[in-house]
């Protein structure tokens, strides 16, 4: 039997410090005009803790040189450092193999080598693209470019008030000439988290492949491949504590090896003569030119930071702290939360009454409190609520309930100066 | 730090809560539309030129308060004014709130000069001077929509 102290020690352990999570990323211990940063962006990009900093500064003083090429030391660390990084995101993601982890440089470059490799090749004039009402810019114009070159449709899942995606509307749009279903785990301007599980074992009924927009869900959700069951998924690091201008698109394999490449150039062949060349293997195929490496290398640093704290816990914390928000928003006069689904991640897109959201986030910077203002990438949803823009405040792991008071504080101040 | 109030000064509020010339005349003969993506704000403005005289000026649209309040005092300052002083005046402004000139170098400007305090906002410099592109490129006759980005 477990002694009373020890129960309280494990159960300090299974409870989130956040005060010790903050610890870990410097950026947060400044002052912005004499206030303590109130950073509330996440969903644009995350900060990030001192081990992917360390990552990137440790590959640069120690280990820089190109990979899969050199015969050196330094190529050879450098090499397998980046490869590691891509054996955690297989573990991270559930996928089946190393080689469906493809590297890009963020979920848009995932989404346009789905549409230039996959979709372009099979795609005829009267086909149809599905992506839904609530999608990010990235994932609708790279299927309007296209649609146009090959005299495609695009078609619209439609949503809710409340920023649901129609379910029974989407089996009346799986039709014949659909080649492919393109849709967000969970909405960057919404917060939605959309029931991607079941959407693509409906798609799948009729063959059709399904891609998902994973941005916004690989920082805060459990992602898995596998269970989900889908054919693409693509997200960018920088969303998740990682560094900028690199990210992954999974794929099957089986689709990826019958797929093009998408750029041509370094990496990507394995032999070259002016009259044929012969591609690489899987995932290099699709990866031309030196990456990102220094990027990959400390995207695998956020991931073990990530599994240290836990999936679960974080998901479990940030949805306690999305609670304690929406709740202080609803006590706020005059304030509106746009995106009201039952199954919400992170989001918080509100409007103040009579007050422009650039002057709401000009006010709250003043505040010391970092938060979006605008379309957020996603016009449409914006057009659909009637709103020339919204305000959004964006939850990660390591904000508190105290700058979500800091928030409602600073939102009664906006009321204040607008009287 | 600047101060807030600066920025958001009461004659500013009140031209935001009661945008004065919003409206589309009828005989306006000149008019462009301008637009700024990064916050969404939209506008139109509408003249009446004769013999090189703004004889009537207004705008509508939808934005922030400091493009409100600058395309209402916008039209305020320039409704009487011969082309060749409204030139002038875009001069006068756009240094104002650019931070070209001191902000006490307000001479001409009347009213105008509330915004000096944009200058401490650098993003806010667009919402200021939206109405008066569009205004510039309604009286130069330009078919093109005003993006500030």
């Amino acid at each position: 039997m477990r002694t009373a102290s020890e129960i309280i020690r494990n159960e300090k352990d299974l409870a989130f410090d956040v005060h010790r999570v903050r610890a870990d990323f410097p950026i947060l211990k400044q002052k912005i005009y004499g206030k303590p940063l109130v950073y509330l962006d996440n969903a644009a990009t995350t900060q990030k803790p001192q081990a992917v900093i360390d990552a990137l500064v440790h590959f640069y003083a120690n280990d820089c040189a190109n990979i899969h090429r050199g015969v050196h030391l330094l190529s050879e660390r450098s090499t397998r450092a980046y490869e590691d990084t891509r054996t955690r995101l297989k573990r991270f993601i559930h996928a089946a193999d190393e080689k469906e982890i493809i590297f890009v440089r963020g979920a848009t470059e995932g989404v346009n080598l789905v549409a230039q490799s996959f979709v372009r090749p099979r795609l005829e004039r009267g086909d149809e693209i599905l992506i839904s009402a609530m999608e990010h810019h990235s994932n609708i114009v790279p299927w309007q470019i296209l649609c146009e070159e090959k005299g495609a449709r695009l078609r619209i899942i439609p949503m809710t008030q409340q920023g649901e995606l129609r379910l029974d509307e989407y089996e009346g749009l799986l039709g014949p000439r659909v080649r492919l279903v393109s849709i967000a785990h969970v909405s960057n301007a919404l917060g939605t988290v959309n029931p991607v599980r079941r959407m693509i074992e409906l798609a799948h009924r009729r063959n059709i492949p399904v891609l998902v927009d994973g941005a916004q869900a690989a920082p805060h959700l459990r992602v898995d491949v596998a269970d989900l069951d889908c054919d693409f998924y693509t997200f960018s690091g920088h969303k998740m504590y990682g560094p900028t201008g690199v990210g992954v698109l999974y794929g099957k394999s089986a689709l990826l090896e019958a797929m093009p490449p998408y750029q041509g150039g370094g990496d990507m062949i394995s032999s070259v003569t002016f009259e044929k060349t012969i591609y690489n293997r899987l995932p290099y195929k699709f990866e031309a030119g030196t990456p990102n490496i220094a990027g990959g290398i400390a995207l695998g640093a956020a991931i073990d930071y990530l599994e240290a704290l836990g999936m679960e816990r974080i998901a479990s914390y940030e949805h306690e702290l999305l609670k304690y928000a929406t709740e202080t928003f609803s006590q706020l006069a005059g304030v509106r939360l746009i995106g009201t689904a039952k199954e919400k991640a992170s989001v918080l897109s509100f409007v103040v009454d009579g007050v422009h959201p650039h002057d709401v986030g000009t006010i709250l910077d003043q505040e010391g409190i970092a938060i979006r203002t605008g379309h957020h990438c996603a016009q449409p949803v914006m057009d659909f609520f009637n709103l020339p823009a919204t305000a959004r405040a964006s939850l990660a792991f390591y904000n508190t309930r105290e700058e979500i008071d800091a928030l409602a504080a600073g939102i009664r101040k906006v009321t204040e100066v607008f009287s | 730090m600047p101060d807030l109030r600066e920025l958001y000064q009461e004659v500013i509020l009140d031209h935001h809560k009661r945008p004065r010339n919003c409206r589309k005349p009828g005989d306006a003969n000149k008019h462009a539309d301008g637009y700024n993506p990064l916050c969404g704000d939209k506008v139109s403005v509408f003249l009446r030129v004769e013999d090189g005289v703004v004889r009537d000026i207004a705008f509508q649209g939808s934005g922030c308060a400091i493009s409100t309040a600058s395309a209402s005092m916008m039209t305020e300052s320039l409704k009487g004014k011969s082309e060749t002083e409204v030139e002038q005046i875009f001069e006068r402004f756009h240094d104002l709130v650019t931070g070209k000139t001191d902000a006490g170098d307000v001479a001409g400007l009347g009213k105008l000069a509330v915004f000096s305090g944009v200058r401490d906002y650098p993003v806010r410099v667009k919402c200021a001077t939206l109405a008066w592109h569009t205004m510039k490129a309604a009286l130069d006759e330009s078919q093109e929509t005003v993006a500030t980005e």
